[in-house]
């Protein structure tokens, strides 16, 4: 076969150029930060503190529930003044459950837990400390980082590999981390390494930021992590597209990377990793890239968790025009907020607002199967095919088409000269095909349910009857007796 | 509140009505040599073919209560009634032109469904139809050197074209590969056939004898496909498909037996088989859709065009072939399907790796 890469993919222009010469900025303190919850992967933490507490910098706030979860720390010293609900920051605008702390400016710290050589904890314990921390996968996915390194740890892997692809048009808080932060994230990198006890350590980084990979392949140097550059075409920075291409391994389907002896995480969540084990400093900041055409001042700002988008906005920008679309994320893969009065949380890596110029939406035309999607489908699936299944009903032909293994990337929605909503009819499918699972597993349950009680009443008709016949049986037996006696009297 | 839409958040300015543009402006330096070889009458052919077409799509879009402003100008009407021109006879009547795109635009496309629906391409299924109906009208050829040396000036084009007057005699010829089936038929040698018809290279790439407007500009169109394949409007398999399914067997029989079948040469630049291969074969929505799909669409295309060609009763096979390879598309598409990464072709997850082996590439 030849050399294996990325099949597919699509150059979206990348509006780079907006946001990448702008250095990370420290966002002052707002007067209330409005802390969500629900801030990764999983079950939604736990308030630990009550209205009325004065915490102080780093201190746990909400605690991790259950397997999936991670913890929430106070960002700054102050006083909480409210445990309520808060438009979350997703499409739907539902409430979630959101700790506000009116800060007290002082920004005190905790007594911070400072480990002289990290590499002298035991790989667990850098584990634990990770979790501990709040840690998670701060690409977009927010998935719990402590669980996957533990995961990593029990199975073995063999490589780590660091994502600096950032092929999201707009975001630019990996590359100016990258420049700016390169030793955090290399410190971050070996201290991962060892946690997992990985024998290599890869960083993938996309052409388009010569500086950053440049500046992180000096800060590399020695310290046995290689530094690659990767070809700028979307989706790179999906986990499956940029194993393979850093590696030549394909990712078996339905399997997770760490079967595959690998595991990925994002260069933010290495120099997070960095701070939580080396300074002793918790999950509570994260660098957010402010972009888009209808923004004034685009740039990149290290944000307090829990800091209003709107507060961001106006402190940071203002708008030039009226934004067509507020994003949270990426424009590819990014969700549409309702307005911005939501807050910061981990998993934001930029807050765009575009204009209609920008989102070229059309009117969706009849498809003429030119199959663009299928060449631009990084998964070798056929949208097309897919989306005329779903549109006739047929989600499980769908399904079987191998809409499993589509990964929601966009690049045929974002392609399709027909601008036909191939991503939205995809996860319409996936949601239907999870109801239609859900719904024949309780079908299921009832009828295990039923067979049980019928079971039951069966079992004890038998034994109303068992007993009824002993009962009769032992009345014969005492008339018999009785009549017995009186002869025998 | 507005309804929540889903990423992607940014579009590409891919358009569909620009990629039509861009086909039919690769038409236009073949269509305008066409116009120098043929005269008057071709011009009158095309404007009629190119009104009907959106006449008659139009009319089936309000009968199907669809938005007529919105659709009638997407270009695939326009594209359908063009290349239909292009396969007519040069002369043809109106008529011939008002049934072909009334073929095309309403029976195989817009009562299939309309833009995307079709089973069949409407041009090649229109121009067998056509080809069947009136075989008369449909071969009545003309000898572009006739037409060159005494040019029928525009009232008299207007009157060929709308039947008052009749100058078909007088400019009349037939298509090379009529005249090869037709004297191989009664029994002549090849090289006697061909030297009789002044067949050379030279000759047929200037488009010297008779034929459809895509069939006597082999060379534009070839020159068209190219700047579409570069323009990414079409991609190379269908047409590499056709070129091969069509040439290799023309190489091979011609290397066996010279006086009996003609050549690469012979094949790929008479008739409509460059026309096929760069703008038939290319046409998306009756066509496969995979890369591998699309070679073997092109190969049975041009191997099916030989094989009518060679032994089949009609002189030129094209449009059959893809009226056959058309209605197999459904059947290629299910068997020619990439493979999804993380799987193997038949679709089982590939076997885990391990852990081992950490080999960088």
């Amino acid at each position: 076969m030849f050399r294996k890469s990325l099949r597919g993919g699509v150059h979206p222009t990348a509006h780079k150029a907006l946001s990448n010469t702008s250095p990370i900025r420290r966002f002052p303190l707002p007067q209330r930060l409005h802390i969500s919850m629900q801030q990764h992967l999983g079950t939604p933490a736990t308030p630990v503190v009550r209205v009325g507490d004065q915490v102080l910098k780093g201190q746990l706030i909400g605690a991790s529930q259950g397997h999936i979860s991670a913890p929430v720390h106070a960002p700054t010293s102050g006083r909480i003044t409210a445990i309520a609900e808060h438009t979350a920051p997703h499409p739907s605008g539902l409430p979630v459950l959101v700790v506000t702390l009116e800060c007290d400016g002082r920004d005190q710290w905790q007594d911070t837990l400072v480990v002289a050589d990290p590499y002298k904890l035991a790989p667990e314990e850098v584990c634990v400390r990770v979790g501990a921390a709040g840690i998670v996968g701060l690409g977009g996915a927010t998935f719990p980082a402590a669980v996957k390194l533990g995961l990593s740890l029990k199975t073995g892997v063999d490589t780590l590999i660091l994502n600096g692809g950032e092929c999201e048009p707009y975001l630019t808080c990996d590359d100016r981390l990258m420049r700016e932060s390169a030793t955090d994230v290399i410190q971050g990198a070996l201290l991962m390494q060892h946690a997992v006890q990985a024998r290599q350590v890869f960083i993938g980084i996309e052409d388009n930021k010569p500086e950053a990979l440049q500046i992180m392949q000096t800060a590399a140097a020695g310290t046995g992590i290689e530094v690659r550059a990767v070809p700028s075409r979307y989706p790179m920075g999906s986990e499956k597209q940029l194993v393979q291409q850093l590696t030549g391994k394909e990712l078996p389907a339905m399997s997770r990377a760490a079967d595959s002896g690998l595991l990925v995480h994002n260069v933010a969540t290495a120099r997070a990793v960095y701070q939580a084990i080396v300074e002793g400093r918790p999950l509570i900041s994260r660098v957010v890239t402010l972009s888009g055409g209808a923004v004034t001042h685009p740039g990149n700002w290290e944000v307090p968790l829990g800091t209003l988008a709107s507060e961001l906005m106006n402190h940071a920008s203002g708008f030039d025009v009226t934004p067509a679309r507020l994003i949270m994320g990426g424009p590819m893969m990014g969700i549409q907020l309702p307005n911005l009065h939501v807050p910061i949380i981990k998993g934001t890596s930029g807050i765009l607002a575009l204009t209609s110029e920008e989102i070229q939406q059309k009117q969706p035309e009849p498809c003429v199967r030119c199959a663009t999607c299928v060449r631009s489908c990084p998964m070798g699936l056929q949208p097309l095919e897919m989306a005329a299944a779903i549109r006739s009903g047929n989600v499980k032909a769908a399904a079987s088409l191998g809409l499993h293994d589509c990964v929601g990337c966009g690049a045929c929605s974002y392609i399709c000269p027909s601008s036909i909503p191939l991503v939205h009819l995809f996860n319409y499918a996936k949601g239907e095909l999870a109801a239609q699972t859900r719904a024949r597993q309780k079908m299921e349950n009832t009828r295990v349910l039923a067979q049980r009680r019928e079971e039951r009443l069966e079992r004890q008709a038998r034994e109303r009857e068992a007993l009824m016949a002993a009962r009769r049986a032992e009345a014969a037996r005492k008339a018999a007796a009785q009549a017995a006696e009186e002869q025998a009297s | 509140m507005s309804q929540p839409i889903h990423g992607p958040h940014a579009h590409s300015n891919q358009r569909m009505p620009l990629m039509m543009l861009q086909v039919l402006l690769a038409l236009t330096p073949a269509t305008l040599y066409g116009f120098w070889l043929y005269g008057w009458p071709a011009f009158n052919l095309w404007l009629i073919c190119l009104l009907s077409a959106l006449g008659w799509e139009a009319l089936f879009l309000k009968f199907f209560s669809k938005n007529v402003p919105r659709h009638l100008l997407d270009g695939s009407a326009l594209v359908t009634g063009w290349l239909l021109a292009l396969c007519l006879p040069p002369w043809a009547p109106w008529w011939l032109a008002v049934v072909g795109t009334f073929l095309a635009v309403a029976m195989i496309k817009q009562i299939f469904g309309g833009l995307g629906q079709n089973v069949f391409n409407p041009a090649m299924a229109a121009r067998v139809m056509l080809l069947i109906a009136f075989p008369v009208e449909m071969t009545q050829w003309i000898a572009p050197e006739a037409v060159q040396l005494d040019r029928p000036d525009f009232v008299a084009g207007l009157g060929q074209t709308f039947g008052s007057l009749s100058l078909l005699d007088a400019y009349t010829g037939a298509t090379l590969l009529d005249e090869v089936k037709n004297q191989q038929s009664l029994g002549a040698a090849l090289p006697d056939i061909l030297q009789a018809q002044q067949y050379n290279m030279a000759a047929t790439l200037l488009g010297q004898h008779a034929g459809s407007t895509g069939e006597s500009t082999a060379l534009l169109l070839l020159l068209g496909g190219l700047f579409l394949l570069f323009r990414g409007v079409i991609t190379w398999q269908a047409p590499v498909g056709l070129l091969l399914g069509l040439g290799v067997p023309a190489l091979l029989m011609n290397l066996w037996q010279p006086e009996s079948y003609p050549g690469l040469a012979f094949h790929l630049f008479t008739g409509g088989a460059m026309l096929a291969a760069w703008f038939i074969v290319t046409d998306p929505v009756t066509g496969p859709t995979t890369a591998t799909g699309r070679l073997v669409f092109g190969l049975g295309c041009g191997l099916l065009a030989w094989l009518v060609r060679t032994w089949g009763s009609y002189p030129e096979g094209i449009a059959f072939a893809v009226m056959l390879m058309n209605s197999a598309t459904p059947v290629l598409d299910r068997y020619f399907k990439p493979r999804i990464y993380g799987r193997t072709s038949s679709g089982a997850p590939l076997p885990a790796t391990g852990k081992t082996s950490g080999d960088a590439s």
